[in-house]
């Protein structure tokens, strides 16, 4: 496969994107290499996650294992788990809560800093064999990541040059962190989702507004969001981010019905048995009950009604990609609240009855794209030209959005882009 | 009071086979009146964190699940085959059956979709016996693609 180029775009607002973009492994390797490795800041997890000097969890930056861990003082540290000695992974568990990290394989041992610590036999055994004594022990720490901290949730960097955190997320961002994340949180649990497609198309899913009423036929159907609602998108200044957003009860069932009709969709509105399943209860004094936060390259933080949660999008490979779901609630949530969280995560995940069906739009695009790598995606849903902002919600803006980013980021910018 | 063997292995092996053969309002019928049923990823129930991948605290949100199945969600199109294993039957009324589920797709592929423990709680009279409360321990927590038939 020929390497990719500024030359590769067919149009110059990201209005199209080949195939290729999809399938091509040396493109993946890029990607490692210069975005994820690159000036960006990945979502690690949550303050909440590591109460305690010692707590560490295991996570990802790309396809990177990297730990997040609270050293004695109290601060979050973050390294790639891979020992400077053989490059295995040095920390085997998920989480837990250790006094040092100690490598399985010849028992190097790192500190909390990630800082090597001490190697077994350094000066041998009876003054023969060990490591000569100019052996450089601050040169082979674990490689560190700088931690930015939003509201208790934890992001890194492998980059020296990245722009600081708040620069990096930006105002409409920082907003919605700092009103999802206004109370401390706790983890309801976790859930994952591997799926066999490339990463890049749920970055795009989660910023594609146009498709989530059309393909996720429970929210119509049983009256929990509809494009009718009053919404749009909103992306930072250099629309690599985007909030996908929607108030609740802002449209009528007869307006619903009418445009849903006239767009031949199916607008037969049925009811639960259960209806607090859908019931959103607003907690703030905004009406959105709709939040769906995506931050460049890989997080999603998720408000659907009362169900909250970060997604980590975990590329495995080319041709699969992981999403890590952590659910969360608030600390001070009553027990009946946080049951009604519960019953809310219904709707999210791989089982979630308003996303199960990401998991097999992706596949069929990944399945039906990789044989003609030269075509290319249409991405007009509100126009092409310049990429801004929308109070309307049948559009997929922000994943021009993305393209756009990406491309800078990969240096392929086509002369005359359109951003 | 400790279940029948033999009606647990035939509760069991109506179970999965309902299911196989797409028949969901019949498996409904497998749980009582008042009944719980929930998918719980084996990296959550071993912290203790509460959240499942499916939670229906009431027949009502099992049926509901089943309506959306057929009314609104779309998934990938594929057959189930589960296969359960022998039941350990406890004295307070408790069933533990280890179970496989291979799903098939339309060109005939087969993968192994899940894995995992069924910890049944079961109603038991002389009509028979149903689930009251079903918690579906999920080994296999990566999910591949997407869970949509019910495990």
């Amino acid at each position: 496969m020929a390497v990719v180029t500024a030359a590769i775009w067919p149009a110059l607002d990201y209005s199209r994107v080949p195939y290729s973009f999809y399938h091509d492994a040396d493109l993946y390797a890029r990607e490692q290499e210069q975005i994820f490795r690159g000036p960006v800041w990945s979502f690690l997890g949550l303050d909440c996650e590591i109460p305690n000097p010692g707590d560490f969890r295991a996570s990802y930056v790309g396809d990177t294992p990297v730990v997040f861990n609270r050293d004695r003082e109290g601060a979050v540290k973050a390294f790639v788990n891979r020992c400077a000695h053989r490059g295995a992974l040095v920390r085997r568990e998920i989480s837990g809560n250790a006094e040092q990290h100690i490598c399985i394989y010849h028992q190097w041992c790192y500190g909390l800093d990630g800082g090597l610590r001490a190697i077994p036999f350094r000066r041998g055994i009876r003054g023969q064999g060990g490591l000569d004594a100019g052996f450089d022990m601050r040169a082979h720490s674990l490689r560190p990541l700088r931690v930015g901290r939003i509201n208790g949730a934890l992001f890194g960097t492998l980059a020296s040059d990245a722009e600081p955190l708040e620069d990096y997320l930006g105002a409409p961002i920082l907003a919605q962190l700092d009103r999802l994340l206004d109370r401390p949180v706790r983890v309801l649990g976790y859930n994952r989702q591997r799926i066999r497609g490339n990463w890049k198309l749920y970055a795009e899913n989660t910023r594609d507004n146009y498709h989530a009423s059309l393909l996720h036929e429970f929210l119509v159907t049983f009256g929990l969001d509809r494009s009718t609602q009053v919404g749009g998108v909103k992306m930072d200044q250099r629309h690599r981010h985007n909030i996908t957003w929607a108030e609740a009860d802002s449209d009528n069932d007869e307006f619903a019905h009418q445009a849903y009709a006239g767009a031949g969709v199916r607008n037969d509105f049925l009811s639960l048995q259960e209806p607090a399943l859908v019931a959103f209860r607003r907690e703030r004094e905004d009406k959105l009950n709709i939040a769906i936060t995506s931050v460049f390259p890989s997080a999603v933080f998720v408000q659907i009604s009362n169900s909250l949660a970060v997604r980590q999008i975990r590329p495995r490979g080319v041709d699969e990609v992981e999403i890590f779901q952590t659910m969360l609630g608030y600390e001070d949530d009553t027990p009946e609240m946080t049951q009604h969280r519960l019953r809310q995560a219904n709707l999210v995940g791989p089982a979630g009855l308003v996303s199960m069906e990401d998991g097999e739009a992706i596949e069929i695009a990944h399945r039906a794209s990789k044989p003609d790598l030269d075509r290319a995606t249409v991405i007009e849903l509100g126009g092409g030209g310049v990429i801004s902002d929308r109070d309307y919600r049948v559009t997929d803006v922000p994943l021009r959005g993305f393209w756009s980013y990406y491309a800078e980021l990969l240096g392929i910018e086509p002369d005359g882009a359109v951003r | 009071m400790r279940p029948d063997r033999l009606a647990v292995c035939d509760l069991l092996a109506e179970y999965g086979g309902l299911i196989d053969a797409a028949k969901f309002d019949e498996w409904l019928g497998l749980f009582s009146a008042e009944c719980r049923y929930q998918v719980v990823p084996r990296e959550n129930f071993d912290r203790g964190l509460p959240a499942a991948l499916i939670l229906c605290d009431s027949r009502a949100m099992l049926e509901d699940r089943i309506r959306a199945l057929r009314e609104a969600n779309k998934y990938n199109i594929h057959t189930d085959r589960h296969v359960i294993g022998l039941p350990r039957i406890f004295d307070d009324g408790m069933i533990e059956a280890p179970f496989a589920i291979y799903q098939t797709d339309q060109e005939g592929e087969t993968r192994l979709f899940a894995t995992g423990l069924y910890c049944d709680r079961l109603e038991h009279n002389a009509k028979g016996c149903k689930i009251r409360d079903k918690l579906i321990l999920l080994d296999s927590f990566a999910i591949p693609s997407l869970l949509s038939t019910p495990l």
